[in-house]
């Protein structure tokens, strides 16, 4: 675990930059995190991670087919909102962990 | 008299149905199980056939000669489970009440869902091996293959047994060796997540696994689509990659069963706690193996182990006491690396696989996150350990349920 500091708020980071505390998160955070990722954010971007982190907070584990079937947005446009990996980047700006696989 | 109902008879059923027979008085309770299929199949075998490494008779055998005496076998497919009325419906329309129901239907591959998957080259050019078919038939085609660009793909997660894909590769990479034809072959692994190993103890252990293999590695791949007819797949960003071959594990799904029965998520699992083994759905219906929708690892040894914490679930339900929650995601695999070598992994909910030895803390003779023969030869006995052992409910010496700190180097990952 390391510590990082966004928009002069120090958080808890897993080494891979996912927040630890969903709750130190703020949108000033997430935007801080969204420029690292070279992400510009507008509002259907921040529907996007309002609908992660509701998911996150009911204990949902997250897919890219449950978010493309959500109804807030599709894959396709997943992808182009998020360019790569765009689970794995969203997650980050959301604040919540990095979705989870074997090894 | 009560009933208790296990719906399908593979790993992690036929397991329970041992186990509870053992444990519950025949004067008091019924145990039914209910399974489509004459044969049950070592799932794990599928890796091998296709490499001629086992004959397809080392990876089958009759569903009733696991059952126990005492345990009513029903063969037949089930239609859906009628929560309220505390009952189950068949294909053929038999209605089977019970007392307790225990969902043990497994998951299965869905070429279906993505486009272009199934069609003329299913089982030409395009295969999978997570079936008895499509692993004979890949057998069938690797024989008279005479070379070009192998792509052995995952198409989403969560899928069982998720590093047998990277075991296909490592092994093919092996085969090809030993048919003298490597330099004719080009293998690619193929995946949605951001690398072949991406826990970082893993990935700093064992990335040199790839390199050393000469396997080429295409990261963060969501697939869309496969285009069959020029031979390429095609994800959602665009991305295209060429194969003369494609070895493919589709999205993994639970039985429509679920579905019918107005439960489950997106990928028909079902919703369970992933401590307990009861579902969300109702009190009285519990879910184990790959059926749930937990955050472990979709393996027999997890089936394993979760077996061993809802028998004990059950009784206490049935003696109306609060239920254990200790299940902890405890997950043991082999990794075959190819060449008569393998690794074993050891992980749960919140420890990573690390290095270490096992199961005797310091002694092993298994060495974790490593490649040697001996974790190989484990996982040969594997087999063995399975049709006698395992899924007659018999426990493993040495390995507990919940995973084992002692003897593995847990500090460094904290470090
Ligand atoms: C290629 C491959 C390699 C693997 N390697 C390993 C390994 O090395 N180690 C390991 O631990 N695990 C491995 N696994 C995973 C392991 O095989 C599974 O996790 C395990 O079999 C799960 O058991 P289960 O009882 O939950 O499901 P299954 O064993 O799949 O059983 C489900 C049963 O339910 C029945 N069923 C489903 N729906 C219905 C219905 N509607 N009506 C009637 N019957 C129904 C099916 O016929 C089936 O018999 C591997 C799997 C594969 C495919």
């Amino acid at each position: 675990m390391t510590e990082r500091t966004y928009a002069g708020v120090c958080v808890k980071c897993s080494d891979q930059g996912y927040m630890e505390e969903l709750n130190e998160w703020t949108k000033d955070i997430g935007a801080h995190i969204a420029e690292e990722e070279g992400i510009e954010m507008t509002d259907k971007h921040w529907e996007v991670i309002d609908y992660l982190q509701t998911q996150c907070r009911n204990e949902v584990p997250l897919t890219i087919r449950r978010v493309g079937k959500s109804g807030v947005t599709t894959i396709k446009e997943f992808y182009q909102l998020f360019p790569e990996g765009p689970l794995k980047k969203s997650s980050r700006i959301a604040g919540i962990p990095k979705p989870v696989s074997c090894i | 008299m009560k009933n208790i109902l296990i719906l399908g008879a593979g790993t992690s059923g036929t397991m329970m149905a041992n186990h509870l027979r053992s444990k519950l008085s025949k004067n008091d309770w019924n145990i039914s199980i209910v399974d489509k299929d004459e044969t049950h199949y070592y799932q794990p075998g599928f890796l091998f056939l296709p490499f001629d490494i086992y004959k397809s008779k080392q990876v089958k055998k009759s569903i009733d000669k696991f059952i126990p005496k005492g345990v009513n076998l029903i063969r037949d497919s089930i239609n859906k489970i009628d929560k309220e009325n505390d009952k189950v419906i068949l294909k053929d329309g038999t209605e089977l009440n019970y007392d307790i129901l225990i969902i043990a239907t497994g998951t299965e591959i869905a070429p279906q869902e993505i486009d272009g998957m199934l069609g003329d080259h299913w089982h030409k050019n395009v295969f999978d091996f997570y079936t008895f078919k499509g692993a004979k038939n890949l057998r069938n085609k690797l024989r008279k293959w005479e070379g070009g660009k192998l792509v052995v793909h995952i198409s989403e997660m969560p899928i069982k047994c998720p590093v047998a894909p990277l075991e296909f590769a490592f092994l093919a990479d092996s085969y090809f060796i030993n048919k003298d034809m490597r330099d004719k072959v080009d293998i690619t692994y193929v995946t949605p997540m951001d690398g072949a190993f991406t826990k970082p103890k893993a990935s700093k252990e064992l990335s040199y696994l790839l390199e050393e293999k000469n396997i080429k590695i295409v990261s963060n791949f969501n697939i869309e689509s496969v285009d069959g007819d020029n031979k390429k797949i095609i994800d959602y960003g665009g991305k295209e990659v060429e194969y003369d071959l494609l070895v493919t594990v589709p999205t993994n799904m639970g039985d429509e069963m679920i579905e019918r029965s107005g439960f489950g998520d997106d990928l028909n699992y079902v919703p369970t706690n992933k401590a307990t083994l009861q579902t969300t759905v109702k009190d009285n219906i519990f879910a184990i193996g790959d059926a749930t929708n937990i955050p472990a690892s979709k393996a027999g040894s997890v089936a394993h182990f979760e077996a061993e914490i809802l028998t004990e679930n059950i009784l206490r339900f049935i003696d109306n006491k609060p239920l254990k929650e200790t299940f902890d995601g405890h997950a043991n695999c082999f990794i075959e690396t190819g060449h008569g070598k393998a690794l074993l992994i050891d992980f749960n909910y919140t420890h990573e696989p690390v290095t270490g030895s096992f199961p005797l803390p310091g002694i092993g003779p298994l060495k974790l996150l490593k490649e040697t023969h001996m974790n190989h030869m484990g996982k040969l006995a594997f087999r063995w350990i399975y049709w006698n052992m395992l899924i007659k409910g018999k426990h493993i010496p040495f390995v507990s349920s919940t995973m084992s700190e002692a003897g593995k180097d847990l500090e460094e990952e904290l470090a």
